[in-house]
């Protein structure tokens, strides 16, 4: 496919806006508020977004208008050059980045539009907004960047954001110690993204070899010039593997930071700490699928690598079981939703990492759309319920909350897999494409096998949430005032106003829709229209092997197809029988049956307590005796220098008033004994003097004259 | 009778100056010893006159022989006020009793 | 070649020591003035910034006037000097002094508005910009005019001297303003960089004795030399020299000149110092001893080591880098058990600094521009992040990082700039620190691979220490203790804001600084680079 780029000067204001809207709300934020009220506040960190959303419209449009393959580019100016290293600020507009531009874009607006309802009472409504606008600026240029080190301006951007929402009630030191632990569990995959940056920038460019380092010519970060490069640095290692390999790894190590994959998901379910909105749209729809998008972006080079494309695709399923299996246990409602959300991020990965790279990319976008419905629903829920999100505590809001209720059921429809909504056709594309390769190094049914197995225990636990949270009998609210200060009178649940419903229906419907860019082949005779639209940037995948062609491969894919809604509709049931009244008793019964089991999983495997013993304790610990150390060898040692130095002065004090001192005081001692003599002869007698003075000069006398004799 | 010559100022001078030296280191009396030393004094100075009249620069030796009288009598000046000075102190002109330079 | 020889250099220099000269005579004035003390300090007070300020618009001129792109020795001032010794008074700036002299005049500028008791409690007068304050300011310009000379000389005699100038100084500066153990932290100072500078002196006069006859700058024939560009034109001759006790001229000169430096950047094991001088130094010295003291070592190390020794340096090469990255690791580890929040922001900037040995190490041109950067940026941001330090402390009269929390309920300010600060510290890219950081990572990776990764590790525990004394600090429930405490005043953010503005504008557009030094700095590192195989770019 011919790639062809095409200058342009209208993406960098995409990212722009949102940035004005942060510096505004957050420079001016606490005097507007005070001036103008929440309005205003709430007027600047909607529109901004919104225009964002207008200008990335505008410039798909632009995109749409040109033939495949064009790559829209936008230069904003030099950011850092030395030597080879040449990166510029420059925003770059293909059609995987068209995709999420316009996700990011109309959910996060929807969202910041969700949030004028469900902040309407936090007094630092200004900060919220400004953080959420500085979000929004941060994953626009992770999606828009042009280079890789910007897209990691982005990628750290996202996270900080991440950081500073979760912790938004920093009051509550739990939610501040959620961010810190988001912000360093991220950083341990963006240090993976450095190194493996470092290895695809030198290799790619020159070689290494035995012997050192080879300089060679091309060095580029910017993505569109990558393909090429890779093409041409067909057999280059490092370290016994091939240099795709470990860049596709190492970025993956970041992608499992950002997305919350095995082993560095901790950190998203704490980080449902923050307000709900924030889950929604960082901790589900956007930030976290960084990591799909960064694998995807980078497909040409995964494509060359087996060996990372496996690792890829079998954590992804490793961790969309898991998590599922964790998912089951849990009361809270939004650590239902978390679990969930790594285990679709499981899924997008086993999507891109069997090289169905446009699976993925629609799994995200569906994601997006039924994961924030979801997180929004509940955020409802929880407004509702006086900020509780115990499950147990809830039910039969379903006839208070008929919006609520409603789109969250066409949500939970989408998530588990019925093929009347969006999340069967991404999903069972991904199933169906692990199911098929043949580019790994383990046989497609492994992957599938994990997915397929999630796949019934995410529509158990999803339905399971909603039984418990709208069916039965009404929930009373227990413990109100607790919480952030929300003054209602009543005590009974109702429905929320506009603002919040009405961002439900658009994303569910919006979950509804989206189908329709999916449709399979089978059902429609052709490619889906999104595989279509994404192949320009995903041409690297069209080589890969598949197990299954033609015919057979059709009759499996219906198989499978079926068996999804099978097992879909076996989790719906189970979760029905469970979970539709207060009293069945066999959840319980079952726990009962199976302490051991129960307590782990319940307990989420005690991965954090692991962690906690293992990679922190050792980590404090080599803290403190690195500490320890300067403290008591290394500063101990200097001060013993110190102290020897005191030593020797005192000794070197003692020669000198003993030995050097001594010797001075012996030649005057010898002096002065000297003179007491001599005094002797002074008498006083001026007579006697004068005796002297007539001797002498006749001595004097005596003496010339002899003196004379002699030399004469 | 022979012609005065050197010899004869020399032997006078010398014979003066022996007196001097005598008076000098004898007597206790201040006064007295201060009388030898002009007796010293002199003899110098007509041994000077005489070497400068006898075959030398005659104006050089009455210049120095005009130095030793002022001199002189700038010493016996000083020396008078310092006999006086002790006698004050002392009530003695005696040498033999004036032992205060004893070290 | 005729130099054009310009003043300015000069004039910047010595502008500081007028002020000096000033409060002399404000002080033997006073009594036939009959000026009250407070008049007298704040004369003093005044004088100091009527002489900072000069310089740093002196220092404004010379970037503008400064062609980055032409390379080479700008801005002259070359005459003999002491012609017994072949001494000159030479002065001028090239890339890699260039930014340090701003640094110095920004920072120098910071730190006398640092100085000045606004906004300090009345009632406060052991407060240290209370205290002798005529002696207080004539030491800081006195310091000044030290800190531009190092940067500003070339003839190492100049050199030298100046490098001492600077240690007086700070000694009183420590000794008498400073915090309850101030005798030993200045003593330990004062003693330990002296012994570094004893090794300086040892190799600069072998160097001397070394150098082969050559003429002064007004055509005077001489048979050694001191200027340092000359020496650097002879670095095959010292190759010759004969060994000094059975072991190579010039390795035991580097090594001697490269223990002087590492005391001062500083490189473990030589950091001890650091920490106390740090806490107990009071906070304007805190910030010129992070923010320009400590880039004298490195840029000793890029003025005498590398040019004048090369064959020593490209020997100690991945010495250099090792220790870089000990230092980077190792005391990132210590920063984590820090319990004063002032030593924490000490141990970090020894941390920091481990950035710069390893670009510097790595004779690429990323990690070479990447290390001076990271010279400049932690110049910019240490600083800052004292003053922070300061701000608690002059409120809190303690630094304990468990003694606060949920500070930022009432000083949203002050935590933003914090925040900021901190953000920049641990490399938040769009921040400045994050530049120079991965150009050091991203030049030495080619040569040292899994030293730089061992380096890149850093990043995280970096991350950690600053998220949990954020945490401790400013977040959780308010420690009703400090309820009263108030935000930033003007004092403070007249010294935060530019250094927090710098730390935004220069992480998305570096590349006023970076043009400066970059043509400098590659000539210098190029011959290196070409033995060892590695010529990258242009």
């Amino acid at each position: 496919m011919e790639s062809r780029v095409l200058p342009t000067n209208l993406l960098a204001f995409i990212p722009l806006f949102p940035l004005v809207g942060a510096a505004i709300n957050g420079l001016f934020g606490a005097h507007l508020q005070r001036a103008f009220g929440k309005k205003a506040i709430g007027l600047v960190g909607v529109a901004l977004p919104w225009a964002a959303f207008v200008f990335a419209v505008l410039a798909v449009a632009q995109l749409w208008r040109e033939p495949e393959g064009t790559t829209l580019v936008h230069r904003v100016y030099g950011w850092i050059g030395v030597g080879f290293l040449s990166v510029e600020v420059a925003f770059a507009l293909d059609r995987l980045s068209a995709m999420m531009v316009l996700v990011v874009t109309f959910v996060g607006s929807l969202i910041h539009v969700y949030s004028l309802g469900y902040m309407a009472e936090d007094k630092a409504f200004w900060r919220f907004f400004s953080y959420l606008n500085l979000f929004l600026f941060a994953m626009l240029v992770l999606v828009l960047a042009d280079n890789v080190l910007l897209m990691f301006v982005g990628w750290e951007g996202v996270g900080l954001c991440s950081y500073l929402l979760i912790g938004f009630w920093y009051e509550d030191l739990a939610n501040a110690r959620a961010g810190a632990k988001a912000f360093v569990v991220n950083r341990i995959g963006d240090f993976g993204f450095l190194v493996g940056f470092f290895i695809l920038f030198w290799g790619l460019g020159g070689a290494f070899t035995e012997t050192g380092y080879h300089i060679g010519s091309g060095y580029s970060l910017a993505f569109r010039d990558l393909p090429a490069l890779v093409a041409t640095a067909g057999d280059k290692t490092l370290w016994g593997l091939d240099l795709f390999t470990w860049v596709g790894i190492l970025f993956f190590v970041g992608a499992t930071g950002k997305s919350a994959q095995i082993p560095l998901y901790v950190w998203l379910p704490d980080a449902m700490a923050g307000p709900t909105p924030v889950s929604a749209l960082i901790h589900a729809a956007t930030m976290v699928t960084a990591g799909v998008f960064l694998v995807a972006r980078m497909n040409f080079l995964y494509a060359h690598s087996p060996l990372a494309m496996t690792i890829v695709a079998m954590v992804g399923a490793a961790t969309a079981l898991f998590a599922a299996t964790i998912g089951v246990f849990q009361y809270d409602i939004k650590k239902v939703l978390a679990y969930s959300t790594v285990s679709q991020l499981g899924y997008m990965f086993v999507g891109v990492g069997v090289g169905a790279f446009w699976a993925g990319a629609y799994h995200l976008l569906t994601h997006a759309f039924f994961k924030a419905a979801l997180f929004l629903g509940a955020g409802s829920v929880i407004l509702a319920m006086h900020h509780e999100q115990d499950m147990r505590k809830m039910g039969g809001l379903g006839k208070v909350m008929p919006v609520t209720r409603w789109t969250y059921w066409l949500a939970c429809v989408a998530i588990s897999g019925f093929p009347i909504a969006s999340g069967f056709f991404s999903k069972d594309e991904i199933l169906w494409q692990a199911f098929n390769t043949n580019a790994l190094l383990v046989p497609g049914w492994l992957p599938w096998l994990l997915g397929f197995a999630a796949a019934g225990l995410t529509s158990f636990y999803m339905w399971r949430s909603y039984f418990m949270t709208f069916t039965g009998p009404l929930a009373k609210i227990e413990g109100h005032g607790h919480g952030r200060g929300h003054g209602h009178q009543d005590a009974a649940p109702r429905e929320q106003p506009a603002v919040i419903t009405g961002v439900l229906v658009v994303l569910a419907a919006g979950a509804v829709l989206a189908s329709l860019i999916g449709l399979p082949m089978l059902w429609t005779g052709h490619a889906p229209w999104l595989e279509h639209f994404l192949a320009p940037t995903f041409a690297a995948a069209e080589g890969l092997p598949k197990t299954f062609t033609g015919h057979e491969a059709h009759r499996l894919e219906w198989l499978l197809m079926l068996a999804s809604t099978a097992v879909a509709t076996i989790g719906l049931g189970l979760a029905w029988w469970l979970y539709r009244g207060r009293d069945n008793p066999v959840p319980a019964q079952l726990a009962a049956r199976f302490p051991g089991t129960h307590r782990v999983v319940f307990n989420k495997y005690f991965v954090d307590e692991a962690y906690q013993r293992s990679f922190v304790w050792g980590f404090m610990s080599t803290s403190r005796l690195s500490a320890w150390f300067d403290q008591h060898i290394l500063d101990a040692l200097v001060n013993l220098v110190a102290a020897l130095t005191r030593l020797f002065a005192a000794l070197d004090g003692l020669i000198d008033a003993y030995v050097v001192d001594g010797m001075v005081n012996t030649v005057g001692n010898g002096v002065r004994a000297s003179g007491r003599g001599l005094r002797q002869l002074q008498t006083g007698r001026i007579p006697q003097y004068l005796a002297v003075v007539v001797a002498g000069a006749v001595m004097l006398v005596v003496l010339a004259r002899f003196i004379v004799d002699v030399y004469t | 009778m022979a012609q005065v010559g050197l010899q004869h100022f020399l032997v006078v001078a010398a014979l003066l100056f022996a007196l001097g030296i005598v008076c000098v280191v004898t007597r206790r009396n201040a006064v007295a010893v201060l009388i030898g030393i002009e007796l010293l004094l002199n003899a110098a100075g007509i041994n000077v006159v005489a070497f400068a009249r006898y075959g030398g620069n005659l104006l050089a030796g009455s210049a120095f022989a005009l130095f030793i009288i002022a001199l002189a009598a700038a010493e016996a000046v000083v020396g008078l006020a310092l006999i006086f000075a002790i006698h004050r102190r002392l009530r003695s002109v005696d040498l033999e009793q004036t032992e205060t330079l004893k070290g | 070649m005729i130099e054009t020889q310009t003043t300015l250099l000069t004039w910047m220099t010595f502008t500081p020591l007028i002020g000096v000269a000033a409060i002399g005579l404000l002080l033997m004035a006073r009594p036939l003035l009959g000026l009250s003390q407070r008049a007298v300090d704040h004369g003093a007070r005044l004088l100091a910034l009527l002489t900072t300020l000069p310089s740093l618009a002196l220092s404004y001129v010379m970037w503008r006037d400064f062609d980055g792109a032409a390379g080479g020795v700008q801005f002259v001032h070359h005459t003999p000097w002491i012609r017994a010794f072949n001494i000159e008074y030479f002065m001028g700036v090239d890339g890699l002094s260039v930014t340090m002299v701003m640094l110095t005049a920004l920072i120098s500028s910071v730190a006398v508005i640092a100085s000045m008791p606004w906004g300090i409690a009345r009632d406060d007068s052991h407060h240290f910009s209370r205290r002798q304050v005529p002696g207080y300011m004539a030491l800081l310009l006195l310091l000044e005019t030290g800190m531009f000379g190092v940067f500003c000389a070339l003839d190492f005699f100049l050199f030298y001297v100046l490098w001492e100038l600077v240690l007086l100084p700070m000694y009183f500066l420590i000794g008498i303003w400073g915090g309850p153990r101030r005798e030993y932290a200045a003593i330990k100072f004062f003693l330990y960089t002296l012994a570094g500078s004893v090794l300086m002196l040892l190799g600069m006069i072998a160097l001397y004795y070394a150098s082969e006859p050559t003429t002064l700058v007004d055509g005077t024939a001489a048979a050694h030399t001191f200027n340092m560009l000359k020496l650097a034109e002879q670095a095959n001759r010292f190759e010759l020299m004969a060994p000094i006790l059975g072991l190579p001229f010039t390795k035991v000169v580097w090594v001697g000149m490269f223990i002087a430096f590492a005391i001062k950047v500083p490189m473990f094991p030589f950091h001890t110092w650091l920490p106390d001088a740090h806490v107990e130094a009071p906070t304007p010295i805190s910030v010129l001893l992070a923010g320009v003291l400590l880039k004298m070592g490195p840029y000793g190390m890029l003025r005498v080591n590398y040019p004048i020794l090369p064959e020593a340096t490209l020997w100690a090469q991945w010495g250099v880098a090792i220790f870089g990255a000990i230092n980077i690791v190792y005391a990132a580890f210590v920063c984590m058990a820090q319990k004063d929040l002032k030593k924490l922001i000490a141990y970090s900037s020894v941390s920091h600094m481990g950035f710069v040995l390893l670009g510097m190490a790595a004779f690429t041109p990323q990690g070479i521009s990447g290390a001076v950067y990271q010279m400049w940026n932690h110049g910019i941001i240490s600083p800052a992040l004292f003053l922070i330090a300061g701000v608690i402390y002059d409120r809190a009269h303690h630094r304990e990082i468990e003694g606060f929390g949920g500070l930022s309920k009432n000083l949203p300010e002050y935590t933003a700039i914090t925040g900021l600060a901190f953000m920049a510290s641990l490399g938040l890219p769009g921040l400045n620190g994050f530049i120079s950081e991965a150009l050091v990572l991203v030049g030495a990776f080619p040569v040292f691979k899994v030293i730089t990764i061992v380096s890149a590790s850093g990043v995280i525990i970096t991350a950690a220490y600053y998220l949990l004394t954020m945490q401790r600090v400013f977040l959780g429930k308010l420690n009703e203790k400090y309820a009263a405490l108030r935000d930033l005043n003007w004092r403070e953010r007249l010294t935060l804001y530019p250094l927090v503005a710098l730390m935004v504008v220069l992480g998305f557009y570096p590349m006023p600084i970076l043009d400066l030094m970059n043509p400098t700095l590659h000539s210098l590192v190029l011959p290196f680079a070409q033995r060892t195989g590695l010529v990258t770019g242009p």
